[in-house]
């Protein structure tokens, strides 16, 4: 059989693109157009293209109508109150905080309460200002690189408790994904079949991530 | 029914509060920039399915000119000082946090109630729209809670709004934006390519190396296409069926499950799952927007070897 090599260049124009900084908005909608051509697409079929995609995916976009309540609980002073709660709290350290929020994260996702909790919902209102008011307690001020490093690490916090938690929910998408494509190959698999499976690398991630927190901790108090 | 054209409707009117918020924000030299961004969203939510595909084409290519040509950028924003917050916080203590967590507590109940009471037979909301009918829910109960406990004026939250819309700019839209670029992958045949290119390199006999060309190929593809969904289903028809399945005769609930977690580990490593990667370093204000990614991979390796040994112990040795 031929190979026909040349969509794959368009994943070549955004690892280029992506590694050059351009910006990724404009990265995408060029590798997209690229790919499309090459993928013998006349070009307004290519943007017809892009625009029913864009079009079908706008509920991806729906989350960012929290912002205003973020944003008018931050006015009123929503940071510094998680501030001064893990500043008043005794043995709190930025790697056991985000041991709990990484297990809390685990926990409510293997329930399917995905969304109860994300980057918008708890991290930028709650979580990132705690894990950096618990780093300042370990040794007053923090230099900058430190207070990225923190804000970094709860976001990723976040990410790892959601993707190693969601899977042993049965009905989260994934798990419906592998039932569906197993089924059309002959395979039959029930949800609960897969779904257990997804316990022993849940187990990993949380000794995995949960051993790099409390690492964080060490190298924190080392710095000051 | 409430379905996802309410949430859009809803959706349109907060965007379009950015936008304003952007255009009356006087100190920012690209507050024009940002309001005719915001307000396109605002177009596409309420009006997409009239523009028809060529026209929401023109309006991504727009969108796109905008963040390209830098026309998008935050400015100082109207706020309240770090001391105002201070006063502020010690004011209203603990209570603060209600508001904040009336939106996760509403997904919670409301998920309960969807799935164990009669709720999900009456046909009120659409199944297919539950999650995000219930995230809406929340902020607008969180949202009237705020106003009726906190008495912002109209235009302190409109202001608020837009100053973080603004942080995190045009990364709002690259998740959409990546969504669209994998639906012309789909067209284009990217994934029939990858799956052709693995066919080529299955060893046969070694049952180790077949996994690992399972496991590293789902996270490489996961990788370029930002989830581990498209991989999924070109790596089950490449190598986890025929060959680990049927051939070497592996646990199929293993290599299935086990198999979507590996193609998670390479979700953590690319900017092109932009809304776990990209978008929280805007959101958090990072100065590196690759931040989140860096501090991922240290994570992700060694538990793809977990994910690696797990595949092969308990898919074929159990």
């Amino acid at each position: 059989m031929m190979i026909d090599y040349w969509p794959l260049l368009g994943i070549a124009l955004v690892v280029a693109g992506f590694a050059l900084r351009f910006n990724p908005l404009l990265v995408v909608a060029v590798a997209a157009i690229v790919t499309g051509l090459l993928g013998h697409m006349p070009f307004l079929k290519v943007l017809a293209t892009l625009g029913h995609g864009f079009n079908e995916n706008r509920y991806v976009t729906v989350i960012y109508i929290i912002l205003p309540v973020i944003g008018l609980l931050e006015r009123y002073g929503l940071q510094q109150r998680a501030r001064t709660l893990i500043a008043n709290m005794r043995g709190a350290t930025v790697g056991r905080l985000l041991l709990v929020y990484l297990g809390f994260r685990q926990i409510i996702s293997a329930l399917g309460l995905t969304s109860a909790a994300g980057q918008a919902q708890t991290v930028r209102p709650l979580v990132a200002p705690m894990a950096l008011a618990a780093a300042e307690k370990q040794h007053g001020t923090i230099d900058e690189e430190t207070s990225e490093r923190v804000k970094a690490m709860s976001a990723a916090t976040d990410n790892v408790g959601l993707f190693f938690g969601e899977d042993i929910f049965l009905a989260v998408a994934s798990i419906l994904l592998i039932q569906s494509s197993l089924e059309s190959f002959g395979v039959h698999l029930l949800p609960l079949e897969l779904s257990v499976w997804a316990i022993p690398s849940a187990i990993c991630a949380f000794l995995i991530h949960g051993t790099r927190l409390l690492l964080l901790d060490r190298k924190i108090g080392q710095r000051s | 029914m409430i379905n996802l054209q309410w949430l859009y409707a809803i959706a349109g009117v907060v965007f379009a509060g950015y936008a304003l918020g952007s255009a009356r924000d006087a100190a920012n030299p690209k507050r024009w920039g940002n309001a005719a961004f915001w307000m396109l969203l605002a177009v596409s939510f309420w009006f997409g399915d009239l523009l028809g595909d060529i026209g929401n084409g023109l309006l991504v290519l727009v969108l796109v000119a905008l963040a390209g040509a830098r026309m998008l950028g935050r400015g100082p924003g109207k706020t309240t000082s770090p001391e105002e917050r201070e006063q502020s916080a010690d004011r209203w203590g603990n209570r603060l946090f209600l508001p904040a967590l009336v939106i996760p507590f509403t997904a919670f109940v409301g998920t309960l109630l969807f799935n164990y009471t009669p709720l999900k037979t009456l046909g009120l909301i659409d199944p297919k729209a539950v999650t995000l009918v219930l995230l809406g829910a929340g902020v607008l109960l969180a949202l009237t809670i705020c106003m009726a406990w906190l008495r912002p004026t109209a235009l302190a939250t409109v202001e608020e709004g837009s100053r973080l819309a603004n942080s995190i700019g045009w990364a709002i839209v690259l998740p959409q934006m990546l969504a669209s670029l994998g639906v012309i992958f789909a067209a284009a045949g990217v994934g029939t390519t990858i799956g052709a290119i693995v066919s080529t390199v299955i060893p046969h006999g070694s049952v180790l190396l077949a996994v690992l060309i399972y496991a590293l190929g789902m996270v490489a593809f996961t990788m370029i296409m930002g989830n581990a969904f498209a991989a999924f289903p070109v790596m089950a028809a490449a190598i986890g069926v025929p060959i680990l399945i049927h051939a070497d005769g592996g646990n199929p609930a293993v290599i299935g499950a086990v198999g979507m977690l590996a193609g998670f580990c390479g979700t953590l490593m690319t900017p092109m799952a932009a809304n776990f990667n990209i978008v929280p370093a805007a959101l958090l204000e990072l100065k590196d927007q690759y931040g989140v990614v860096k501090v991922q991979v240290a994570t992700a390796i060694p538990l793809l070897i977990a994910n690696i040994l797990i595949l092969y112990i308990a898919g074929f040795h159990l």
